[in-house]
C-alpha cells in the first residue's frame, strides 16, 4: 500500500516536471483552459452579482399614485386615510408636490435650474406598500386597479415592474451561463485530451518499451491521467486568477457607480466554494481528457520490435 | 520451457513468416537461433513475448499456452520473460539506474529492493558506476549491456535475444554473448537469435537454423562448454548467487 502511494505521487510529480520541461506548449494549453474556465465562471459572477444589487428593490413592491394637478391636498389625505382601511394594505405614505419637490431639489442636483421654474411642476402623490406576509402578483395588481380607478388619480406606477423583469432576464441568462459552461467544459474536455494525445505520440517508444518489460495499459497510462489532472489544474488556477484580477479591476467603478445611485453594493468575487469549483472543475475535466485520449490510443500502440 | 508445436505464422499481409516450425527448449538451456535475414528468428522471438500470436499451432511458454492469454494478462505474462533487442530500446531521457529499474517499478517493487537489484543487476553487466549516466553516453557495448541489465533485473526464468550483438564488432559481440552464457549457467533459459555464425561456432552450443520460415536443422551442441575462453574478470563473483 506504502509502496503503491509512493509511486503514485512520484508519478504525479514526475508529471508535472515533464509539463515544466516544455514551458511554452504547457502555458498555451494551461491558458486555453484558463480562458474556457473563467468564461463561464465570469458570466456567472454577472449574474449572481447583478442579482443581490438588485435583490433587496425586489422585495419592496410599493405602487405609487401621482394626482392629477388640480386635487387638493386634502382630498389625498382623504383617500389615504380610507386606503388605509384596506386589508391588503400595510402602509400609505403622502407625499405632496411641495414635499416632493424638496426631496427632488435635495438628492437630483438640479436646485438652482429648479428655482427657476414658476411652478412647482410636480404632482402629490401616494406610496402604497401592500402587505408583503402572503404577496401575490394578482392581489397587487388589483390594488393597483383599485386606485386607477379613482377619478383623482391620474396615473399609478409599480415601481418594483423593472425589477421582476430584470430578474427574468437573470434567469434566462443564467440558463445561457449554464449552456456556455457545458460547451467550453466539453471544450476543455477535448483541448486537454489533444494535448495528451500528442503526448502519447511523442512518447511513443517509452510506452512500447514500458508495455514490453510488463507494464500494464493501467501502468502506461497514469502518468498521462495525472498529466491531464494538471493541464486542469493549472488552467483552473488560471481562471480563478484572470477572475480575481477582473473583480479587483471592476470593484472601484462599480463600488462608484453603486454610491451614485445611494447603494453600498460592492462587487462579489469568487468565495470558498467558488473558488473549489472552478479549481475541481478544471481538474476533474483534464482528467476526464486525459482519461479518454489515453484509453483510446494507449491500446493502438503496441510494441513492435 | 519453450514448446513449439507446429506453429504457422502469417502476417496481416499475406507473408507467411513461420511454417510448421516444431521444437522444444529445457527450462536451463541456451539455444541459438539462427538463419538468414528474413527467416523468421525475429517471429519466433515475437511469439515468445507475446508480442504477436501464432496464426496455427501451438506455443507453449513456461506451461502456459499463450494463446489462452488474454489481452489483459499479457503484462504480467511478459514480466517472466526478459528481452534485449539489438537496437537496444533505452529510454535516452533518463539515466541508466532509471532505464534498469524499469520492470521492478512496473512490479511495484520498495524502492530500497529496486537499488539493490538494480546495482545487483549493472554489477553483473560490468556497469556498476554508470548509474546516472545517460545512454547516450556511453558506447554501443555498454548500452547494449544496460538493456541486458533491464532484461535480468526482475530475474525471468527465460530470457530471450533479437541479434544482441548486430551493431558490434567481434570483440565486444563475444563478449556480449558470454554474458548471456553466464545467465544461462546460473539458471536462466536463454534463447539468442543471430545470424553470427562465426560467434555461434565459438560457443558449440545447440542450434535452430530457420530458412524461410522453416525450421532447417536442429543440432544439439557438439562442443562442451568449457571449452569457451574465460569470463573477463571485474564481475566475477560478485552477484552470480542471486541469480535464478
Amino acid at each position: 500500500m506504502r509502496v503503491y502511494l509512493e509511486r503514485h505521487v512520484q508519478t504525479l510529480i514526475g508529471s508535472l516536471g515533464r509539463m515544466t520541461r516544455a514551458p511554452f506548449a504547457t502555458a498555451m494549453t494551461v491558458t486555453v483552459i484558463g480562458i474556457a474556465l473563467a468564461l463561464p465562471a465570469c458570466l456567472e459572477l454577472v449574474v449572481s452579482n447583478a442579482r443581490t444589487a438588485t435583490g433587496s428593490w425586489g422585495n419592496a413592491l410599493d405602487i405609487s399614485a401621482y394626482f392629477k394637478a388640480d386635487v387638493a391636498v386634502s382630498r389625498v389625505e382623504q383617500l389615504a386615510a380610507a386606503l388605509r382601511e384596506r386589508p391588503d394594505v400595510a402602509e400609505v405614505q403622502v407625499v405632496t408636490a411641495t414635499a416632493a419637490l424638496a426631496e427632488f431639489r435635495e438628492f437630483s442636483g438640479f436646485g438652482s435650474a429648479l428655482d427657476a421654474l414658476a411652478d412647482n411642476p410636480l404632482p402629490h402623490a401616494l406610496i402604497v406598500r401592500p402587505r408583503t406576509d402572503r404577496p401575490s402578483p394578482a392581489r397587487i395588481e388589483a390594488l393597483k386597479q383599485h386606485l386607477g380607478n379613482w377619478p383623482e388619480v391620474e396615473r399609478v406606477q409599480l415601481d418594483t415592474e423593472w425589477v421582476h423583469r430584470f430578474h427574468a432576464l437573470l434567469d434566462v441568462l443564467r440558463r445561457v451561463v449554464m449552456l456556455a459552461g457545458v460547451l467550453l467544459a466539453i471544450g476543455v474536455v477535448v483541448i486537454v485530451g489533444n494535448t495528451i494525445r500528442l503526448d502519447i505520440d511523442n512518447r511513443r517508444t517509452e510506452i512500447e518499451v514500458t508495455k514490453l518489460v510488463g507494464g500494464s495499459d493501467g501502468f502506461v497510462r497514469r502518468p498521462f491521467l495525472y498529466g491531464g489532472f494538471w493541464y486542469g489544474l493549472a488552467g483552473g488556477v488560471l481562471a480563478w486568477s484572470l477572475i480575481t484580477l477582473g473583480v479587483w479591476l471592476l470593484d472601484g467603478p462599480v463600488a462608484r457607480l453603486a454610491g451614485l445611485y445611494g447603494s453600498a453594493f460592492r462587487l462579489t468575487g469568487l468565495d470558498l466554494r467558488g473558488a473549489v469549483t472552478v479549481l475541481g472543475a478544471g481538474a476533474l475535466l483534464g482528467w476526464i481528457g486525459s482519461w479518454l485520449a489515453a484509453t483510446r490510443h494507449l491500446r493502438s500502440i503496441e510494441p513492435t520490435a | 520451457m519453450i514448446r513449439f508445436d507446429h506453429v504457422h505464422k502469417r502476417y496481416p499481409n499475406g507473408r507467411e513468416a513461420l511454417a510448421n516450425v516444431s521444437f522444444e527448449v529445457d527450462a536451463g538451456e541456451m539455444v541459438f537461433l539462427t538463419g538468414h535475414s528474413g527467416a523468421g528468428k525475429s517471429t519466433v522471438l515475437r511469439l515468445i513475448a507475446l508480442i504477436d500470436r501464432a496464426t496455427r499451432g501451438q506455443v507453449i511458454i513456461n506451461r502456459q499456452n499463450t494463446a489462452g492469454v488474454k489481452r489483459r494478462r499479457i503484462p504480467a505474462y511478459r514480466r517472466q520473460v526478459g528481452v534485449v533487442f539489438q537496437d537496444h530500446k533505452l529510454l535516452h531521457d533518463r539515466p541508466v539506474f532509471d532505464n534498469v529499474a524499469l520492470p521492478l517499478v512496473i512490479a511495484g517493487m520498495r524502492r530500497r529492493e529496486i537499488d539493490k537489484r538494480v546495482r545487483a543487476a549493472l554489477d553483473q553487466v560490468g556497469l556498476l558506476g554508470r548509474e546516472m549516466n545517460a545512454p547516450l553516453e556511453l558506447s554501443t557495448g555498454e548500452q547494449q549491456r544496460v538493456g541486458i541489465a533491464r532484461a535480468v533485473v526482475s530475474k525471468p526464468p527465460l530470457l530471450i535475444a533479437d541479434e544482441p550483438t548486430g551493431n558490434l564488432d567481434p570483440d565486444l559481440a563475444l563478449e556480449i554473448m558470454r554474458l548471456f552464457k553466464r545467465f544461462n549457467e546460473v539458471g536462466v533459459t536463454v534463447v539468442v537469435a543471430t545470424h553470427d555464425i562465426h560467434i555461434v561456432e565459438q560457443f558449440g552450443l545447440r542450434r535452430i537454423v530457420l530458412e524461410q520460415g522453416r525450421m532447417e536443422s536442429d543440432t544439439t551442441g557438439s562442443l562442451a562448454t568449457t571449452g569457451l575462453p574465460p569470463a573477463t574478470g571485474s564481475q566475477e563473483g560478485s552477484e552470480k548467487g542471486k541469480t535464478p
